[in-house]
């Protein structure tokens, strides 16, 4: 019987990323949402003092690692599904994930800078 | 027995079904949200919790309607990625997998986030 691989087997774990990943950002959003609400609307001072917070700023973070695992999952689908030329692809999803690096580290800079 | 039948593989004669549509939107919206999303959501965060002054630059951009076009734009994405993928989600778990709920739920996720935007939007303004 000829068989067709069509991937290994980091197809499952990276589905199962996907989800969770994403569930975690909802519930970050979610919690913005009562923020806002409880306190109808965020002005500049709650917005400091939000960010002044340790355990904000540790949701923040977990929400952009959240974010930038997620981001390459589906931008690397995107790639393998129009991107056929494999050097090409190859490059796009390299770029992808030093980006993604980049902005993860970007946001630790400002979550954490000196204030 | 083969009969033949019409393949349209022509983008522009396949005529889209509701769920298909928010399928593309959801991958649209996501590219939307990595290539231009993140990257202005991190130079506004820097912004807002800079200097008083880096503050003021943020305000007067926001200011500009181009920019706040750019950001409803952003903000839609951002909510019809969300309301796609909790939709998503419960077709994982097989709810609402059959062909009438799934067409209802496409469209409650395109008017919800449109609806949301429109919110937005009118704060915004």
């Amino acid at each position: 019987m000829k068989r067709h691989v069509v991937g290994a087997h980091y197809g499952l774990k990276d589905w199962v990323a996907q989800r969770i990943t994403a569930v975690l950002m909802a519930v970050y959003t979610l919690l913005w949402l009562v923020i806002a609400l409880v306190n109808r609307g965020i002005d500049e001072a709650l917005w400091r003092t939000l960010f002044a917070n340790e355990a904000f700023r540790v949701a923040t973070l977990l929400f952009g690692l959240s974010l930038a695992w997620h981001a390459w999952i589906g931008m690397r689908d995107i790639w393998m599904d129009y991107i056929k030329p494999t050097a090409l692809r190859f490059s796009l999803e390299i770029i992808t994930v030093v980006v993604l690096v980049g902005y993860a580290v970007w946001l630790v800079e400002i979550l954490w800078a000196p204030r | 027995m083969t009969r033949p039948r019409p393949v349209y593989l022509d983008l522009v004669r396949i005529r889209l079904p509701l769920p298909g549509l928010v399928s593309i939107l959801h991958r649209i919206s996501g590219a939307a949200l990595f290539l231009i999303g993140i990257p202005l959501l991190l130079l506004g965060l820097q912004s807002s919790l800079g200097s008083p002054e880096s503050l003021a630059s943020l305000r007067s951009m926001f200011d500009q309607p181009l920019v706040k076009l750019v950001l409803l734009g952003l903000v839609w994405a951002y909510l019809h990625h969300f309301c796609a993928g909790i939709r998503f989600l419960f077709l994982d778990v097989h709810r609402g997998i059959d062909l009438a709920p799934a067409r209802r739920s496409s469209v409650v996720v395109l008017v919800v986030s449109l609806a949301l935007t429109l919110l937005v939007g009118v704060r915004l303004w």
